[in-house]
């Protein structure tokens, strides 16, 4: 018997709901162009660091091959204990109270299914990484954006928490540094956030990935807050700090019940993750922190090179302290930003990513990655401002796509006076 | 001072506005200090890393391990600087182990480099003896991978 119905109908609805990613577009329009510089891919331009990948070979010739233990290594469980004891003070059983994931992804994933019940209501910072959404939304869950906004640079702070819980709130997705905005979260917003937190019995899921690449002030682990490591499930992998994104793998730490929970959905959906990269991590813990530090050096110097050629430009854009990413204001050209992410492209040959991909409140701005070479850096900016420029000489009418009409020249000058005091 | 030469060895070409941006500083101290650099002998000069072997030049170049007695007063000074001043030799180096200086000769033959070796270095007064080590094929040369070094594999959009 033929399959009579056809396919799209046969998709669970949760699925078939999840609108279709922002970028995907972005794939087709690069593949027909030469010369482009991409400022839009969100990951390391650095090789995995040579003595993680050697590692990796001998692990090979030696024959690791083999499934590991559910939860992973006992090896790298220790390992990432010690890394987050000597990090953050924080101590992990690494016996039953971390659990090694493919990447924060699967993570995230396992978190959410773990804790979700139909209905119940997981508060997103917006803008964010794509995939907290839809993680909850196929968990049973429904996403509630906390809208945060440049006028802060884009804190995410206790009242902004506190208004959007209802007695459905049952989560708190936290992922600082941010990706796409680049910002940090400051630890006394954070002090004040956990508060509500344990007031409202939510449970945090913190997404940590980029913690390493902090560049103003000192990252703050969330569960190294008082009362906050039994409520949290701390994601974290080596992709960024170690260039290692596509080994996919990281962990989740967090109380031993939960972490059993998680464990048990992860050994029948993935069972372990791969041992090649296993080895790698515990490589990268063990011996990678000089090798880590230096890109985390040069991240840095290219996040100020890009802030200062943005002056330059004139897109106001708050300063970012973490992650790889600026993400400029790009109201004043009167564009949207997948208007401007696509133009650009065409006119100019430089990719970046609409910041509407990451939510409404990423309406009006664009994420440009700095993970590239300076000699990119430098050109694709060159670029950028010859755009912008043009732009600008076209004099066209200012719409804001979220309706509020903004003037090119006062959004300009309420950002700059907000970075002027850094 | 040290992030400064740190960036100017991976890229010369970078301006004192750019490394100024970089190091979040002044651009015109940036200038200033490169400057004092330049003067202090510090930054010796800006070259370029180029793969002769790839525009098809003849050129040959070799180690020389060479043995010398040092002399009183000035060590093995008085005699490396004899051989460094030959414009033939791109390098001198005085290292610990079975030798005393390592020297890289560059020339348009092997012809020539041994012609260097038998008539001007081997012949010189306090030069023991040497050993000569033509190169066939550079891999690496100042930190620089020479061949096709790892491209950018990363897909054009990530979020």
């Amino acid at each position: 018997m033929t399959l009579k119905n056809n396919w799209a109908e046969m998709v669970n609805p949760a699925v078939r709901n999840i609108p279709p990613s922002g970028i995907r577009r972005f794939f087709d329009l690069v593949t027909e162009m030469k010369g482009v510089i991409s400022l839009g891919v969100g990951e390391p331009d650095f090789v995995t660091p040579w003595h993680i990948r050697e590692a990796c070979v001998y692990s090979l010739e030696k024959g690791y091959t083999m499934y590991t233990s559910n939860q992973g290594m006992l090896e790298l469980r220790e390992e990432i204990a010690r890394n987050i004891h000597n990090t953050y003070q924080v101590d992990y059983n690494p016996r039953d109270e971390i659990l090694v994931t493919v990447g924060v992804s699967e993570g995230m994933d396992l978190a959410m299914r773990a804790l979700l019940c139909p209905g119940d209501e997981v508060l997103v910072p917006e803008p964010s990484y794509v995939s907290y959404a839809p993680c909850a939304i196929l968990a049973g869950g429904r996403p509630v954006y906390l809208k945060t906004s440049v006028d802060n640079g884009f804190q995410l702070t206790a009242d902004l928490v506190e208004k959007a819980v209802t007695p459905r709130t049952k989560v708190l997705v936290l992922g600082y540094p941010n990706n796409p905005t680049g910002a940090t979260i400051e630890r006394k917003h954070l002090l004040e956030i956990s508060e509500v937190a344990r007031a409202h019995n939510l449970i945090v899921i913190s997404d940590e990935i980029y913690d390493r690449l902090t560049y103003v002030g000192e990252h703050t682990c969330v569960s190294s807050l008082p009362g906050m490591r039994e409520r949290t499930v701390l994601l974290n992998g080596f992709s960024k700090a170690y260039a290692m994104t596509g080994w996919r793998i990281g962990y989740a730490a967090g109380n031993s019940d939960f972490i059993a929970a998680m464990t048990k959905i992860h050994q029948y959906t993935m069972l372990c993750a791969p041992v090649t990269a296993q080895v790698a991590a515990l490589e990268a813990l063990r011996n990678g922190r000089d090798e880590m530090l230096k890109m985390v050096a040069h991240y840095n110097r290219r996040r100020r090179l890009v802030m200062d050629a943005l002056r330059e430009i004139g897109l106001p854009c708050f300063e970012p302290r973490g992650a790889f990413y600026a993400f400029p204001d790009i109201r004043g050209t009167g564009l949207s930003s997948d208007e401007f992410a696509e133009e650009l492209l065409k006119e100019e040959k430089v990719l970046v990513v609409p910041g509407g991909a990451f939510g409404e409140q990423g309406e009006g701005f664009v994420r440009c990655a700095y993970a590239a070479s300076v000699e990119d850096l430098v050109e694709a900016f060159r670029r950028i401002g010859s755009f912008v420029r043009r732009r600008a000489g076209r004099k066209k009418v200012l719409t804001v796509s979220f309706g509020k009409p903004v003037l090119p020249e006062a959004a300009f000058e309420r950002v700059s006076c907000a970075t002027a005091g850094e | 001072m040290k992030e400064i030469l740190e960036l100017l060895e991976s890229d010369a070409r970078l301006t004192p506005g750019q490394i100024a941006a970089m190091l979040g500083r002044d651009e015109e101290e940036v200038a200033g200090i490169i400057k004092e650099l330049e003067k202090n002998k510090i930054i010796l000069g800006y070259f370029t890393l180029i793969n002769w072997d790839k525009t098809g030049a003849e050129k040959v170049s070799a180690l020389i391990e060479v043995k010398i007695s040092p002399q009183r007063d000035v060590g093995f000074d008085a005699v490396a600087e004899r051989i460094y001043r030959f414009p033939e030799v791109r390098s001198v180096r005085l290292v610990s182990g079975a030798y005393d200086l390592a020297v890289m000769v560059e020339g348009r033959t092997m012809k020539d480099i041994a012609h260097f070796v038998s008539f001007k270095l081997a012949s010189m007064e306090y030069v023991l003896s040497t050993a000569t080590h033509f190169v066939l094929k550079t891999y690496k040369h100042h930190g620089t991978v020479v061949e096709d070094g790892e491209e950018d594999r990363r897909q054009v959009i990530v979020p």
